[in-house]
């Protein structure tokens, strides 16, 4: 038997015996991500569905003041609470995420046909009191215009005297475009789950192997390092490669979980995205794989090169960061650096859209033929005395 | 045989072997005696080519190692210090793997393991996997793996480490069978006795060098010395790091 694929059948052997590495690779790694995403878009989609139509209970300063008013906000869903003595606070607690105030000065102002006041007290930096304030915020402008529109009547004027101005939105978003926004971290998972399926392996091939002392014993075989080092590649691969696979399935299945109708979105996570994010990922799984075994080689046990493969994992990140910080417009050249072009290129699928054969193309070349200069540079510390010498 | 010819390496400023030169002959056990640190393992790390020495040459069956170290590879069977054993394999597989290494398969493979699985005595582990062995398992494991592809010469670093008295002496009567065969054994301990039992031929290293090659006998006659003990400590003029 060629001695690469001994190599390669041994470790892929082994390492099934492994729970933990088995584990990670096979049911963490592509588990992960499907599943933290379909419980965060349901919790998400929940929390919004219950801001944006059930009763909004809003403590209410001064609502004796303005009957009619809060008689009005009533019948748009909102509930009065009992006034706060400190709205202020309140509301930078979080006890409330609105609080509405009607001065004294309101009945006079109203009666007088005068601008009358109300106050909406708030804290913007809150995140998820957004939709309650703005809720308020429309049932109040709502009930201005009707008043408005009313006096106008009665004055004998057209209410139309009093909107000079119509703005009406025409949002190009399409409904796989929005839901492509929401989908941005999906890319992530994919190169995460390609990383943390051969992580487990590249430590234990090489930082394990030398922890063990059993590279000593190997490497007095009649076998070219280079090829020992190509089998192991290429059992690290074929897990990390399980784990791609794994983890497409999974959003598969997972998309039949995510609350679609009520976003109001399409989820594009048929086989043609499946497809096209895996192709897009393959030049990864050969750039984890010796950008793992390299680091290992320079750990001289399994918690070194776990520390440092930790600490490595922060990297994918940056891409997915890079994209939503400034928004960046992509362009084909981004395709030519891994992990951006994974990111742009599985964001334009799940949008809905294509990537061009040559925008793919380029993704795979320029990819595999970094794995190759970081393969000569692992092959070139593979050579050393050093790494086969433990104690 | 194994030849090696003004070996020379260093760690930094330390010298670890500092011109050893000696030869082990075919049909005899060569022993590497000296005490912990005098630079056994690294001289015989040289030899399976797993380090370049800095200066000096190293011959096996005539082939320089720094020529070509895969022909000299498949002409050694290697017992490292350390043993290295896959714990999740079984100690079949653990053979099997290093056979297939050495392009070894098939039939030859399959007589060549009874074989010494039969001379070791090792039939009832053969099956399980290596994770809990004894001392004296794993070695015998890890000298069937580096012998399964019959090799002339054998390199055993400290083989009877950690070995109990039974294990011992079924080692020796495997060492001396190897002998028998007409291979060239090397062998390197830090235990007089070991090395008096079974060595047809003594080199003994301090600091890094040769300090005297000699059979037992003329050992004892070179240095006046009663005993082999005696010998060995008036050799490395210290009783630093000896195990009787």
């Amino acid at each position: 038997m060629n001695a690469l694929l001994t190599v390669w059948w041994k470790e892929v052997r082994e390492n099934l015996r492994d729970k933990r590495t088995v584990l990670s690779a096979l049911v963490y790694a592509p588990l992960i991500g499907p599943v933290l995403f379909v419980v965060m878009l349901n919790v998400m989609v929940g929390q919004q569905m219950k801001h944006a139509e059930g009763p909004l209970k809003v403590p209410v300063i001064g609502a004796q003041y303005a009957p009619n008013l809060i008689a009005a906000l009533r019948q748009q869903g909102l509930v009065p609470e009992p006034p706060l003595s400190d709205p202020d606070r309140a509301v930078r607690e979080r006890d409330a995420d609105v609080v509405l105030r009607i001065p004294a000065a309101y009945r006079n102002a109203w009666t007088r046909g005068e601008p009358a006041q109300v106050e909406v007290i708030y804290d913007a930096s809150q995140q998820g009191a957004g939709s309650s304030v703005s809720r308020v915020i429309a049932m109040l402008q709502h009930y201005g215009r009707e008043q408005g529109t009313l006096r106008l009547l009665a004055r004998g004027l057209a209410p139309s005297v009093g909107t000079p101005l119509v703005v009406s939105r025409r949002d190009q978003s399409t409904p796989q475009s929005r839901a492509g926004t929401l989908l941005g971290i999906v890319p992530y998972f994919f190169v995460l789950a390609v990383y943390i399926g051969g992580m487990y392996l590249a430590i234990d091939l090489t930082a394990g192997e030398r922890e063990r002392q059993s590279l000593e014993p190997l490497f007095a075989n009649p076998v070219a390092r280079w090829r020992i080092l190509a089998g192991k590649l290429g059992a690290i691969c074929s897990f990390s490669l399980a784990s791609l696979a794994l983890t497409a399935v999974a959003f598969v299945v997972a998309s039949l979980f995510l609350p679609a109708e009520k976003l109001g979105m399409a989820f594009n996570l048929g086989l043609a995205f499946v497809a096209g994010a895996m192709l897009l990922e393959l030049p990864l799984v050969a750039v984890f794989a010796v950008l793992e075994t390299l680091v290992s080689a320079f750990a001289k046990s399994y918690r070194e090169a776990q520390t440092y493969l930790g600490l490595l994992m922060l990297i994918p990140i940056l891409p997915s960061l890079l994209m939503s910080l400034l928004p960046v417009k992509p362009a084909h050249w981004m395709y030519a650096v891994p992990l951006l072009g994974q990111q742009i290129g599985i964001s334009d699928l799940l949008r809905g859209g294509t990537v061009r054969a040559g925008d793919i193309a380029l993704a795979l070349v320029c990819g595999f033929a970094f794995a190759a200069v970081l393969g000569v540079i692992t092959a070139w510390v593979y050579r050393s005395e050093r790494l086969a010498i433990s104690a | 045989m194994i030849e090696v010819k003004g070996l020379h390496k260093a760690f930094g400023a330390v010298k670890a072997v500092d011109g050893a030169t000696f030869t082990a002959h075919d049909g005899e056990i060569t022993g590497l005696l000296g005490p912990n640190g005098a630079g056994k393992t690294t001289t015989l790390r040289m030899l399976y080519t797993l380090m370049q020495p800095d200066a000096g040459q190293v011959l096996v069956d005539g082939i320089d190692a720094a020529v070509d170290p895969l022909a000299v590879r498949r002409r050694l069977g290697v017992l490292p210090d350390a043993r290295g054993l896959y714990k999740r394999l079984t100690a079949r597989e653990n053979i099997d793997y290093f056979a297939h290494l050495h392009g070894l398969d098939g039939a030859l493979l399959r007589a060549r393991r009874t074989q010494l699985a039969d001379a070791l005595d090792m039939h009832d582990i053969l099956d399980r996997r290596t994770e809990g062995f004894s001392q004296g398992q794993r070695v015998k494991t890890a000298i069937a793996r580096a012998l399964v592809h019959d090799p002339r010469n054998v390199i055993l670093d400290e083989p009877t480490n950690g070995l109990d008295v039974m294990a011992t002496r079924g080692l020796r009567t495997f060492i001396r069978n190897l002998k028998a065969e007409g291979r060239c054994v090397l062998f390197s301990s830090h235990i007089m006795q070991e090395v008096a039992l079974l060595c047809d031929r003594i080199v003994v290293i301090a600091a890094g060098r040769v300090v005297a090659d000699e059979t037992p006998d003329a050992l004892r006659g070179q240095t006046g010395a009663a005993n082999l003990e005696d010998a060995f400590v008036k050799l490395i003029g210290s009783e630093e790091g000896l195990a009787a």
